[in-house]
């Protein structure tokens, strides 16, 4: 056998060596030195996300379960980059309120492990690897939810996110099962040649759906995020909505693609009235919201409705602009979750209100929430703009005009929650605003990476163009 | 012929300006004024170069000044309809160049001076610097679109620096003013770039100006209201020209504009923003000749020549003495444009034209000097009132010296600079129109009189006590003013008729003596009066005013003007034509927005309570959500 085509497997590989060797570390390290793990797996984890831009070579491994091309390594990439981002924000909560407790290390460990779910569920061949990925990417999470044992919202989410995502998994793997009673494989390459439109399929397809609309909160089956959101530490809040639901779009859209194509007729249907609800019911929301991470939670499912036009465009240009639209939404959201972290923990005021006058007392991260808060509006020149802009494009040019025009109508809903924010920051006055403090180095690093992102994505197109050549390996 | 030196010379003034601009409470006040005054003088140097060069080295071939044009595509609107940015060099733009290099020089340095201790010193010199830039590019442009930008640019600086006393309601209003009648006289400019643009298939001087071009040969193809769209278009681009050069009835903001700084006034709206209008016909002089036998140049003659009429009466009886100015300003202005409206193309038939060019660049080197003599005057006694002010001539005796030199240029005396440009000038008219060259005539006449009216009454007449003693101005001040001085005397022998021509070949110009003779005569007889008027403090004037009684009022009211579109604007556009379209806009199409914005609030406030936070709730919303999709999918929808 030849060793080499392990290669392909690199991402997995090394990220659980790094993974492996924390648990030996968190062993040898002295109990007054434990802090020093944080260095260590943020020194580890940034090596690896640099050498994941290493190119790789396209092939399946383990007869087709396993298997990798460009589009799924760059898409490894975004999701290394927005951990990382996530560790870079973190380090600071982790020393101060978690080591505390003596269970730092597991954090790295629970989060490394469900990051690795997620390469293997979108590297998979077939569904029993798809599954494996999916439920290994879902329940280190909810133990990350409930980490903050000492606080009953983080126990809360804890239980609510393990019952809802049991369910979601149950329904999904039964609809896996009617795909394999009518295909008679569970290898995407056969099933595609065989399944064919009958009341099954399409029940098993939908079923199925569920359980991924769920990871990416899609009305109606989106309940659990605001209380999640809310109750849950924000590092794991916004590993959610961004790693998670990445991860989980990506994947949907290659099955759609390729596994379910034959089903289209369908499922565009069904994208099509489930992309008016989440954008409707997220935007709604989003609305009256006055506790940050809730208005965050609702902002995400609108922006999750917005992608699914990208989905149902179908094409090479769909999967481009999908690609596009997350990696810049990792940067937006990440960098809004950042500032949102950086205030909790100095202060312990996640309300809006709380943020009157911020832009008096620290305008520089007034500036990166509102950088950030612009893109997720898509308010150009910033990246989330042309993330919009594009995924509308793709579904106009299939030819979804009343589709695009509610789109348009809901992001004008969505600018105004925003703006709230915004106005909050910039133009109100208050009797006790946040004071004045400055942000640790890790910190600083983080939010720069995002601001750098936000700003370069939307001045700098050739990407785009690398992501669309990506793409075509799907049509 | 070296384009890599010649762009630095718009490019250092907007690095000075992005430089003052960004770093603006960080660098010291006595730093930004030596910036300024090195950026331009560096532009000045290149730019004298350029002149030099172009002049006599390599301009000529055959006998004949070539155009030489480097560009690149801006933007793309057809394949054939492209805007470019570029730089092109010919007679009129190297003359330009000159000028607004010398003039903002000057200017900078006397600032220095002038504005000594002001708040704002930093953002007054990043201010100037941008309108040296944006002039700059103005005079070098390519086509009609550049000029368009470049133009508006300007028209930014200029409302920048009219409202740079920002805490004095009388200035942001000037400077509102100014920039809403050039605005609206800018619209007029651009409809006739888009019509030009469409009708020709371009925007580049090059080929819009080709005696020889499908441009001009073609111009009679469609007509509109019996005329052709070409000669539309020229009177459209014209009004914009109008609109900066404060031709009537376009010229109620040049006033009101003197309440931005004196440096300003005789950079900005004495010198060379407000010959942009003159530049621009000059620029596209050969379309305004040719197409429709000139009937688009008839209108600026006579345009010109009533300003400049107009102006010159009015000026007599103001006295504001920057006010004084300014109509004389406008009236000079005026001078140039009926000088270009008699000019024919070739040879000394172009006389008009290179005598409009002439003016316009003796008239920017003494207009400037009186301004900056008017600014000199106004630092020592504090007002800008003939009244406050007499017998200055034994405190401030630079002022009064360069002051009497540059009233004697404007006035038309040899040897002065003003009598060479003014005699061309008037040559020309003689020789295509009789009604002009009397009112130009006329016109020098008045001229002198307001000139030297209010000469003897800052320096001469009755010797007012001052409260602190005037003193003259430091150096920083006084060295531009015995610079312009110099060129008001010496500007007048250049043979400009060699260098700047309708046709770029060159004629000899002569002096017409009688013409002259008549001139200088005319110009004496004002100066004489002015004398007797005015030289020592007697009743004279106030017997005249009370002879013309109510036509005096109405001169010094400047005929209502102001009042007329005041009552256009307030009373009848506001009041019958906007209020109503405002009250429909708030009402129904705001109100609508407003309602849908609202009934969106309220439905969010209504689903509010579906999120319950019960777990089973939502594992409940989510079966029944399948089950609800799957029967949908599979007995309803299905295509």
């Amino acid at each position: 056998m030849d060793f080499s085509n392990f290669l392909a497997m690199r991402h997995e590989i090394i990220l659980l060596a790094i993974t492996l060797l924390l648990i030996v570390a968190e062993v040898f390290i002295p109990q007054n030195k434990k802090q020093s793990i944080v260095h260590l797996a943020i020194l580890l984890f940034g090596l690896h996300t640099i050498v994941g831009f290493l190119p790789i070579m396209e092939t399946n491994l383990f007869g087709g379960m396993f298997r990798t091309n460009g589009l799924i390594h760059f898409f490894k990439n975004i999701l290394n980059l927005g951990v990382f981002i996530l560790l870079l924000q973190s380090a600071d909560w982790l020393r101060a309120k978690i080591f505390s407790q003596n269970k730092g290390t597991e954090f790295f460990i629970l989060l490394f492990s469900s990051l690795l779910g997620m390469y293997f569920m979108i590297s998979s061949g077939d569904f029993l690897m798809f599954y494996l990925g999916l439920e290994l990417s879902t329940l280190p999470v909810a133990a990350l939810a409930a980490y903050e044992t000492t606080n009953r919202r983080s126990s809360e989410a804890g239980i609510k996110l393990i019952l809802s995502s049991a369910l979601a998994s149950g329904v999904s793997l039964f609809g896996i099962s009617m795909l394999y009673a009518t295909s008679g494989s569970i290898y995407f390459e056969n099933i595609i040649q065989i399944i064919a439109s009958t009341d099954l399929t399409i029940l098993g397809m939908i079923l199925f759906f569920a359980g991924l609309a769920f990871k990416i909160s899609l009305v109606p089956f989106h309940f659990w995020t605001a209380d999640v959101y809310e109750g849950a530490p924000i590092s794991v809040a916004s590993y959610l909505s961004v790693i998670s639901k990445g991860a989980a779009v990506f994947i949907l859209m290659i099955l759609l693609f390729t596994v379910l194509k034959p089903l289209m007729h369908v499922w565009e249907n069904l994208i099509y009235l489930v992309a008016v609800l989440t954008m409707f019911i997220g935007n709604l929301f989003a609305l009256r919201q006055q506790n940050m991470k809730r208005f965050l939670a609702f902002s995400s499912i609108a922006q999750a409705g917005f992608i699914l036009l990208g989905l149902i465009a179908g094409t090479q240009l769909g999967t481009a602009t999908i690609v596009y639209f997350v990696l810049i939404y990792v940067f937006s959201n990440l960098a809004a979750f950042g500032v949102v972290q950086a205030i909790s923990l100095e202060t312990g005021k996640e309300d809006i209100n709380d943020y009157e006058g911020l832009y008096r007392t620290n305008p520089n991260l007034s500036l990166v929430m509102m950088l950030a808060l612009f893109s997720l509006a898509g308010i150009p020149p910033v990246a989330g703009f042309f993330g919009k802009f594009f995924l509308f494009t793709a579904a106009a040019s299939e030819g979804y005009y009343l589709l695009v025009f509610i789109a348009v109508v809901n992001v004008t809903i969505s600018l105004y929650y925003y703006l709230i924010v915004v106005r909050a920051m910039f133009l109100r006055k208050s009797d006790n605003p946040i004071p004045f403090f400055k942000n640790r180095i890790y910190m600083r690093l983080g939010l720069l990476i995002t601001v750098i992102g936000i700003l370069v994505l939307g001045l700098y197109s050739p990407l785009y163009d690398y992501i669309y050549e990506l793409s075509g390996i799907f049509n | 012929m070296n384009f890599s030196s010649i762009i630095l010379i718009p490019l250092i003034p907007l690095a000075v300006f992005l430089l003052l601009g960004i770093f603006n409470k960080k660098i010291k006040p006595l730093a930004s004024g030596y910036i300024g005054v090195a950026g331009l003088l560096v532009s000045t140097l290149l730019s004298i170069n350029t002149a030099y060069h172009y002049f006599f080295v390599y301009g000529k071939s055959d006998g004949v000044y070539q155009t030489f044009v480097e560009k690149t595509v801006w933007m793309n609107f057809t394949d054939t309809l492209a805007i470019d940015m570029g730089v092109q060099i010919d007679p009129i733009s190297v003359m330009m160049l000159i000028v607004v290099s010398i003039v903002s020089l000057m200017v900078q340095i006397y600032s220095r001076g002038y504005m000594k201790g002001d708040d704002g010193y930093t953002k007054f010199f990043a201010f100037l610097a941008l309108f040296s830039f944006s002039m700059y590019g103005l005079v070098l442009a390519t086509n009609l679109f550049q000029i368009y930008i470049f133009w508006e640019l300007v028209g930014v600086s200029s409302y920048l620096l009219i409202g740079y006393y920002y805490t004095k309601p009388s200035a942001v209003s000037a400077a509102k003013k100014a920039f809403i009648v050039t605005r609206f006289a800018d619209l007029g400019f651009l409809i006739g770039i888009l019509i030009m643009g469409y009708y020709t298939g371009t925007y580049d001087f090059e080929t819009l100006n080709n005696p020889e071009g499908s441009a001009i040969l073609n111009w009679a193809s469609t007509s509109f209201m019996g005329l052709s769209v070409l000669t539309w278009a020229l009177i459209l681009i014209f009004i914009g020209g109008a609109g900066k050069s404060a031709m009537f009835p376009l010229h109620i903001w040049l006033p009101d504009a003197m309440e931005g700084p004196t440096p300003v006034s005789a950079l900005i709206h004495a010198a060379t923003m407000v010959v942009a209008g003159i530049f621009l016909v000059a620029r596209l002089f050969p379309m305004f000749y040719f197409v429709e036998e000139g009937f688009a140049l008839n209108i600026v003659a006579y345009v010109g020549a009533f300003s400049s009429l107009f102006a010159a009466i009015i000026a007599i009886t103001q006295t504001d003495i920057k006010r004084v100015l300014a109509f004389s300003t406008m009236s000079q202005l005026g001078y140039m444009m009926l000088a270009l409206g008699v000019s024919g193309y070739e040879g000394h038939e172009g006389l008009g034209y290179m005598a409009s060019m002439f003016h316009l660049f003796t008239h920017a080197m003494f207009k400037a000097l009186l301004f900056l003599c008017a600014g000199s005057v106004i630092h020592a006694v504090h007002s800008n009132y003939l009244k406050d002010m007499g017998g200055l001539r034994k405190y401030m005796p630079i002022t009064n010296i360069t002051f009497l030199i540059a009233a004697l240029a404007i006035a038309g005396v040899p040897p002065f600079a003003g009598f060479f440009s003014k005699d061309e000038i008037l040559v020309a008219a003689f020789e295509h129109n009789k009604l002009i060259y009397f009112i130009g005539i006329f016109v020098a006449g008045l001229t002198a009189f307001y000139m030297f009216r209010i000469y003897f009454g800052i320096f001469w007449g009755k010797d007012t006590k001052y409260e602190q003693k005037p003193h003259e101005s430091p150096l920083s001040m006084t060295f531009p003013l015995l610079f312009l001085a110099l060129l008001s005397i010496i500007g007048g022998f250049i043979p400009f008729s060699e260098f700047v021509t309708a046709d770029k070949a060159g004629f000899e110009a002569h002096i017409n003596y009688p013409l002259a003779a008549v001139a200088v005569g005319v110009g004496l007889i004002g100066i004489a009066l002015a004398w007797v008027f005015y030289k020592k403090e007697n009743d004279l004037a106030d017997k005249m005013v009370n002879f013309f009684g109510p036509l005096y009022q109405w001169t010094y009211d400047k005929f209502y003007f102001d009042e007329i579109y005041l009552f256009i604007t307030k009373k009848i556009l506001f009041n019958r034509v906007s209020a109503p379209i405002a009250k429909f806009d708030r009402k129904y199409v705001d109100g609508t927005m407003v309602g849908i914005g609202n009934k969106t609030v309220l439905a969010s406030e209504k689903i509010k309570g579906m999120q319950s936070g019960k777990v089973q709730d939502y594992a409940f919303a989510f079966v029944a959500g399948v089950v609800i999709i799957a029967l949908v999918f599979i007995y309803l929808w299905t295509s």
